[in-house]
């Protein structure tokens, strides 16, 4: 008796698991494939299908035009995903850049001594200690605003939590039982860096590299709407939300309301890869 | 060849003197135990005597020579805790084969059955596993062992399997051994000599 329903737990736990992993590289998919439609939609829009069109303004969603039109007559949609593309792919730029800033302080702080350690670490509390916002809007302002001054705002600010992350392991890993004794059975150092300590390190930039992109998109955005970041020409969707506010009071909600969930949906499908892929790669459950 | 330590004094950063003027040597052919309490400091004089640190003074020397520091090392270290000493992302193919390759015929010795070697760490027991890390460490260029409580996390059976054929292989290939352990009956069966390191140090 009890020995069947031991058996049937032990299996439902088998399939729960199975569906878990299915879900979990199914969540990634879908996240990617929807994300990569928005960068490429962003490149393929005919700047003329968002131009201004007098004699349809105003008007609230419908079917002919999902998110409605403004005060000028331009597709709110289409306006809508052009800015998304736009803010994807100065988070994907920035984010890099930044991610590759954090990989090369780290490796530093964990290899090249205690001086450049503690100088690192004090790098790192110093920009963990200003508000970002208010470190990316000096960065943006002195770079003079627009497309460049946001994107390096956003990969100088970024890089301290990851860089942190890296450091701790080759540190780990470094110091480890297993790779005292690979030097004593005459491996290199070389092979050790490539070998031994690229491996742990790896899973860890990916998925920090992948939880960078929300912050750097939201960040973009949020500068932006408040006048630091992009210019008004640029379609971006700071830009959007900053120009509709206006429009609120009005009873125009869907200039806002809708261009705002649309990013946070965005930033949302980031996270949803970034932590997805944090469980496939955690040690513990990808043994399952 | 003859290992020497002169005078070795050791801490950890700053806390308390843990070993103080030991010194000690072991000539190839020789099986020497090395016993004392647990936390008196055994497995802290094995890794200053396998170079793995630095003591705070005096030297260990191999024929009068300072330790090479690259390179396959002379000295070899079987840690107390597999587990620690062998990368968990490593297949046990490559843990094995990462200083030289083992004959057939030491791995039939060892136990290590074939299917083993594809498999990862974590789908090994730990006496398992510490038989590739006592495998890994016979290389052709080794000449002392150092098997620091080597044999705890072994069963009975597996534990007198394994010591026989350490003696046989360090008689054979006329190598030094140390023996690490607290316990002294293992210390008396497989040595030839016994040293206790509460009467060496100078505490
Ligand atoms: N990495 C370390 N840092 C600080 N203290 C340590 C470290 N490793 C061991 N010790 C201390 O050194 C003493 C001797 O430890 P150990 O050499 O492991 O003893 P044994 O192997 O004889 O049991 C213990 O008191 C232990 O707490
Ligand atoms: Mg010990």
């Amino acid at each position: 008796m009890s020995n069947t329903i031991c058996q049937t737990i032990k299996k439902s736990t088998f399939f729960w698991q199975f569906n878990l992993r299915t879900r979990t590289l199914a969540a990634i998919a879908g996240a990617f494939v929807i994300l990569t439609a928005i960068a490429a939609a962003g490149i393929l829009i005919d700047p003329a299908s968002y131009a201004p069109q007098f004699q349809q303004k105003n008007l609230a969603p419908s079917l002919t035009h999902p998110f409605g039109t403004d005060w000028m007559g331009r597709d709110m949609f289409i306006r809508t995903v052009k800015g998304l593309s736009t803010s994807l792919w100065i988070g994907l730029l920035a984010a890099t850049v930044s991610s590759v800033i954090a990989v090369i302080m780290g490796v530093a702080a964990a290899t090249m001594g205690r001086r450049t350690d503690s100088f690192i670490l004090w790098l790192v509390d110093l920009i963990q200690g200003i508000p970002h916002l208010i470190l990316l809007m000096l960065i943006s302002f002195v770079l003079g605003k627009g497309m460049f001054g946001v994107w390096m705002g956003v990969a100088l600010t970024h890089w301290p939590i990851l860089a942190r992350v890296i450091r701790a392991e080759v540190l780990a890993v470094r110091n480890s039982q297993y790779v005292l004794a690979a030097r004593k059975l005459g491996s290199s150092r070389w092979k050790i860096a490539v070998k031994h300590i690229m491996p742990h390190v790896v899973p860890q930039y990916i998925v920090g590299l992948i939880l960078l992109f929300p912050h750097a998109i939201l960040h973009e955005a949020s500068i932006t709407f408040l006048g630091f970041g992009l210019l008004p020409r640029e379609p971006a969707v700071g830009i959007i939300l900053s120009e509709s506010m206006r429009y609120l009071t009005a009873g125009m909600w869907w200039l806002t309301v809708l261009p705002g969930a649309s990013l946070l949906m965005m930033v949302l499908l980031f996270d949803q890869i970034g932590e997805n892929l944090r469980t496939l790669m955690n040690p513990s459950s990808a043994q399952e | 060849m003859l290992l020497e330590a002169k005078n070795i004094s050791y801490r950890y950063q700053n806390g308390p003197w843990i070993l103080k003027d030991v010194t000690l040597s072991v000539g190839e052919g020789e099986r020497v135990g090395l016993v004392g309490p647990s936390g008196y400091g055994k497995s802290t004089l094995s890794k200053i005597l396998a170079g793995y640190i630095k003591p705070a003074a005096g030297e260990v020397l191999l024929d009068g020579k300072e330790l090479p520091a690259e390179g396959y090392s002379p000295i070899q270290l079987i840690y107390q805790h597999p587990e620690k000493a062998i990368n968990p992302l490593w297949r046990m193919k490559d843990i094995l084969h990462e200083g030289w390759v083992p004959d057939q015929c030491t791995l039939n010795a060892m136990g290590i059955e074939q299917g083993w070697l594809e498999r990862w760490p974590a789908e090994l027991s730990g006496g398992e596993m510490q038989r590739f890390c006592i495998a890994r460490v016979l290389g052709p260029q080794t000449r002392f062992l150092i098997a620091d409580e080597m044999s705890t996390m072994l069963d009975v059976i597996t534990q007198a399997q394994i010591w026989e054929l350490m003696i046989r292989i360090v008689e054979e290939r006329c190598m030094g051994l140390i023996v690490v352990t607290h316990n002294e009956a293992l210390a008396q069966k497989v040595c030839t000599r016994i040293i206790s390191l509460p009467e060496l140090n100078k505490l």
